[in-house]
């Protein structure tokens, strides 16, 4: 991959960024811009929302560089992160999904999405460890990253108590976490 | 945080507040629940470290698309964010359509797969046409692009000049092309684009500090010099070009340039017309230097006088004729890649000035 080594990347990236250097700001949207608008298109399915999310991202990162804490995890997961919060948010107040989970959701995702989801996967590394998560765990990891569900919609959805959702959730996250640390460090 | 800090939670609202974190981390907790995590993960170092092992994790569910967003976005984005804060370091005007182009072929060769790599893009220019692999357009495009960077100081990716034969035109390109093309074009398509990339990269950056002076930089082509200002412009423009003759290649859609960016590279062309235009006996003969009005139509607009028998424009250009003509149609033109003789161009007063400029422009290309 272009790509260079991503913690020092990640660290003179966020000092270009505070340094004001527009040049920076053009590497960053051109390494982030197809994660973030394709996650945004993803839980919001609009090309137009998932434009504004982008420049709603990418201002937020270049006002505040300095949000950044490499301690706390790497540049790729802090703007995806912000883009996952505003995405969700947008559609929970756009969708009618109330934000704490009495209500309705709408029905169960379709078979193929996660056939999708995997189909967006350009990292086959990526691609490999997901497939690998058991099911269950997949099933409820894609419904609440990608359609904003809350655990306790999610549980509903899924017919399953809400402990259960939330372990599974947190299960499903470590095993993954532990699977990309061990390919990281292969 | 100026919060007292909190007793530490009894073991069992520990193992509930704990038992958040991945709903946490997949942002599918009520507010009042995610507030009341917060709070706890400020306290408790086990529980934070998971929160942002967990988080790191969300992040890799969500792969690139395969769609990648439009070209225009980037503009779009980029001029939203300098709004809401100004920058300190600017890239120069003349240094943004390289900038957009170089981003907008490496989104190309991000979608290409491994067989369209072997794929061959067919690239004229005025003096032949090259079949080239995506990799090696790419060791060209890094070669010549290297001018520029040594202008600068950066460091030559062509090491060891290749012997240059003299009186060859374009043996400059020609040889460190080749040298490229025999150093990096069997390596893995990744290690050449990011060769490529890296280039590109530093030379926006490198730019950027040299501030606004920097455009004066001469530029050495081996044939000609020109300011750097220019140098990146036509930078862009090859960029566009060739990244153009790779997605025909492999058959995908490729966005030309944007309004503004185009009408850089169109003002640049015109500019330099003369100088393949200079020499050549006018049909006009022993009358006054003949001036060419040239009609940009498109999204970029504008208009051209073109001395046709001299460098400069006379005092007092009284044009001989007009040329109007598409600004995409002008730039395939200039880049050999249309028929000089089948444009669809519209024309006013002396047509073999008319005719005589188009046949000129293809004469800019080069390898």
């Amino acid at each position: 991959m272009a790509t260079p080594a991503p913690i020092r990347w990640d660290q003179q990236i966020q000092q270009r960024l505070a340094r004001g250097e527009e040049a920076a700001l053009g590497e960053l949207y051109d390494q982030f811009s197809p994660m973030v608008h394709g996650l945004a298109n993803r839980v919001l399915d609009s090309q137009s929302a998932a434009e504004q999310i982008t420049r709603e991202v990418f201002g937020h990162v270049w006002e505040h560089p300095g949000d950044f804490d490499p301690a706390q995890g790497s540049m790729r997961s802090w703007i995806s992160t912000l883009t996952h919060r505003r995405a969700v948010e947008r559609l929970r107040r756009t969708s009618g999904l109330p934000a704490d989970g009495a209500g309705a959701g709408a029905p169960p995702e379709s078979a193929g999405l996660e056939e999708e989801v995997l189909a967006a996967a350009t990292a086959a590394r990526v691609q490999y460890i997901v497939t690998s998560l058991p099911h269950a765990l997949r099933e409820t990891l894609t419904l609440t990253y990608f359609r904003g569900r809350t655990y306790q919609q999610a549980a509903r959805e899924l017919g399953i108590p809400e402990a259960t959702a939330k372990h599974r959730m947190r299960l499903g996250l470590q095993l993954l976490a532990t699977a990309l640390a061990t390919e990281q460090h292969r | 945080m100026t919060a007292p800090v909190a007793a530490p939670l009894p073991p069992a609202e520990h193992e509930a507040v704990r038992g958040l974190l991945g709903a946490w981390a997949l942002d599918a907790c009520p507010a009042d629940e995610s507030a009341l995590l917060e709070r706890h993960l400020a306290d408790c170092g086990p529980c934070a470290a998971e929160a942002a092992r967990l988080r790191d994790a969300a992040g890799w569910l969500s792969a690139d698309e395969p769609l990648d967003p439009a070209p225009e976005l980037r503009s779009q984005v980029l001029e939203s964010c300098l709004v809401r804060r100004a920058p300190l370091l600017r890239v120069p005007d003349w240094a943004a359509p390289y900038s957009a182009e170089t981003a907008k072929l490496d989104a190309l060769l991000r979608d290409l797969g491994p067989s369209e790599w072997l794929e061959r893009a067919e690239a004229p220019w005025h003096g032949g046409t090259e079949y080239w692999r995506p990799a090696e357009v790419l060791c060209h495009l890094t070669a010549v692009d290297g001018f520029v960077g040594t202008a600068y100081g950066l460091a030559d990716p062509v090491g060891g000049l290749p012997d240059v034969p003299a009186g060859t035109p374009w043996a400059a390109v020609t040889a460190r092309t080749a040298w490229l093309i025999d150093a990096h074009g069997g390596r893995a398509p990744e290690a050449v684009r990011a060769l490529w990339r890296e280039q590109t990269r530093a030379l926006v950056h490198t730019v950027s500090l040299a501030g606004p002076a920097g455009g004066e930089v001469p530029v050495d082509y081996g044939d000609f010099r020109i300011p750097a200002q220019d140098a990146l412009v036509d930078r862009a423009f090859e960029c566009w070009i060739h990244a153009d003759d790779v997605a025909r290649a492999v058959d995908y859609p490729y966005e030309p340039p944007s309004a503004p960016h185009l009408r850089q590279m169109i003002d640049l062309a015109a500019r330099t017309l003369p100088a393949v235009l200079g020499g050549r006996p006018g049909a006009g003969g022993e009358g006054p230097p003949r001036v060419l009005r040239l009609v940009i139509e498109g999204p970029a607009a504008g208009e051209w006088l073109i001395p046709l028998d001299a460098p400069e424009l006379p005092g007092d250009p009284d044009p001989v004729a007009s040329l109007v003509v598409d600004g995409l149609e002008f730039c395939c033109l200039a880049a050999a890649h249309r028929d000089p003789d089948r444009m669809p161009v519209g024309q006013d007063g002396d047509a073999a000035a008319v005719r005589e400029l188009l046949r000129a422009a293809p004469l800019l290309s080069r390898p």
